[in-house]
């Protein structure tokens, strides 16, 4: 089941897919602002800011 | 039981994928995040529960390179190599290696100030490459068709704090069709290779830029080639990225450390992830 989280950016709600794990990138809807899900608990999840894109990244 | 790290630092698709794919092989594998980790010259391998072996997966081009550097050091067998990682990550270092081992891969020079460069691509001649040495995803690339972007393009690099903005890589453009092709090797073998179309007006063919991509037919040369340069640097779990030179035929611009294979499983059949982790079973019973 998809869990709903709030924006820390804009209070807008964020589907976290119910197959996302911790570490992946989720990305609001409303404002574009991207977090990292920090923990995941069956549907409880808490998020954190993620990084932002470094010039060394990628392959 | 062989017991698998894989280390990230943003969990993408290629993670998951390798993870489960490590589970269902019957590997205890676990995913560790790097940003959380420190290692110190007191460190021993005792104080982490790395398993046999690991998978360095970080996005970060440095952070993958200086961990990998202290997992070693502990005694971890890591993939890929520091060794490897660190030629991969750097293409000024990997077009050295590749002409080194006579790969054939496109002409290349290297200026180290400003001037240097602006007198490099004089005598070149258009069309050229500007790229910088680390980065990737095609960032920073651009097309170089004549003076006048040429002397923009150099005096917006004289803008850039970063030291490595001052290293120059002048490449040849290459006469190709609108596509290049991404080969995962692993170990000794070939394992897929696909087609990256470029997006429309656009000439980098990176996934990254709304490349597609499409099953390319593994031929003898195809392979030989993408063997003999993932074997040039160092060897490992690979993706060696080649050109159709109209004259030349086939030539290997990049091969990438931790390589992203997320458009290469939407087309292959083949077991990619399960590849990578046979790879990695293999190397933990060495």
């Amino acid at each position: 089941m998809t869990s709903k989280v709030e924006c820390q950016e804009c209070g807008a709600n964020i589907n976290v897919p119910e197959d996302a794990v911790a570490g992946e990138i989720v990305t609001c809807p409303d404002c574009g602002g991207d977090f990292e899900i920090a923990s995941k608990v069956d549907d409880k999840v808490e998020l954190k800011p993620a990084e932002t894109v470094g010039e060394d990244w990628g392959q | 039981m062989v017991e698998l790290s894989i280390i990230y630092d943003k969990v993408r698709f290629e993670e998951k994928v390798l993870y489960e794919r490590a589970q269902s092989k019957g590997v205890k594998a676990q995913i560790v995040d790097a940003k959380t980790m420190t290692v110190s010259t007191a460190s021993k391998k005792r104080d982490f529960s790395f398993g046999d072996v690991v998978m360095q997966r970080s996005v970060s081009h440095y952070r993958g390179l200086y961990l990998t550097a202290c997992l070693e050091h502990l005694g971890f067998k890591v993939i890929n190599k520091f060794k490897v990682a660190e030629t991969c990550g750097n293409k000024l270092i990997t077009s050295l290696v590749l002409a080194e081992n006579n790969v054939p891969s496109p002409r290349t020079q290297f200026a180290f100030s400003a001037e240097g460069a602006l007198e490099t691509i004089h005598k070149a001649g258009f069309p050229l490459v500007l790229k910088p040495i680390v980065g990737s995803w095609g960032r920073g690339v651009f097309p170089l068709r004549d003076e006048e972007t040429a002397g923009m393009v150099v005096e917006m690099r004289e803008e850039d704090d970063s030291p490595l903005a001052r290293i120059y890589y002048v490449q040849e453009m290459i006469d190709r069709p609108p596509r290049d092709i991404r080969c995962i090797v692993v170990g000794n073998t070939l394992v897929t290779a696909i087609y990256r179309y470029s997006a429309q007006n656009e000439f980098r063919t990176n996934v990254a830029r709304g490349g597609k991509a499409e099953l390319a037919p593994i031929t003898k040369e195809l392979e030989d080639l993408a063997l003999k340069a993932a074997k040039a640097v160092g060897g490992g779990i690979l993706g060696v990225d080649m050109m159709e030179d109209k004259k030349r035929g086939l030539i290997v611009h990049e091969v990438n450390n931790t390589v992203e294979f997320h458009g290469a499983a939407s087309v292959s059949k083949s077991d990619i992830p399960g590849a990578m982790i046979e790879y990695a079973v293999r190397l933990a019973k060495k």
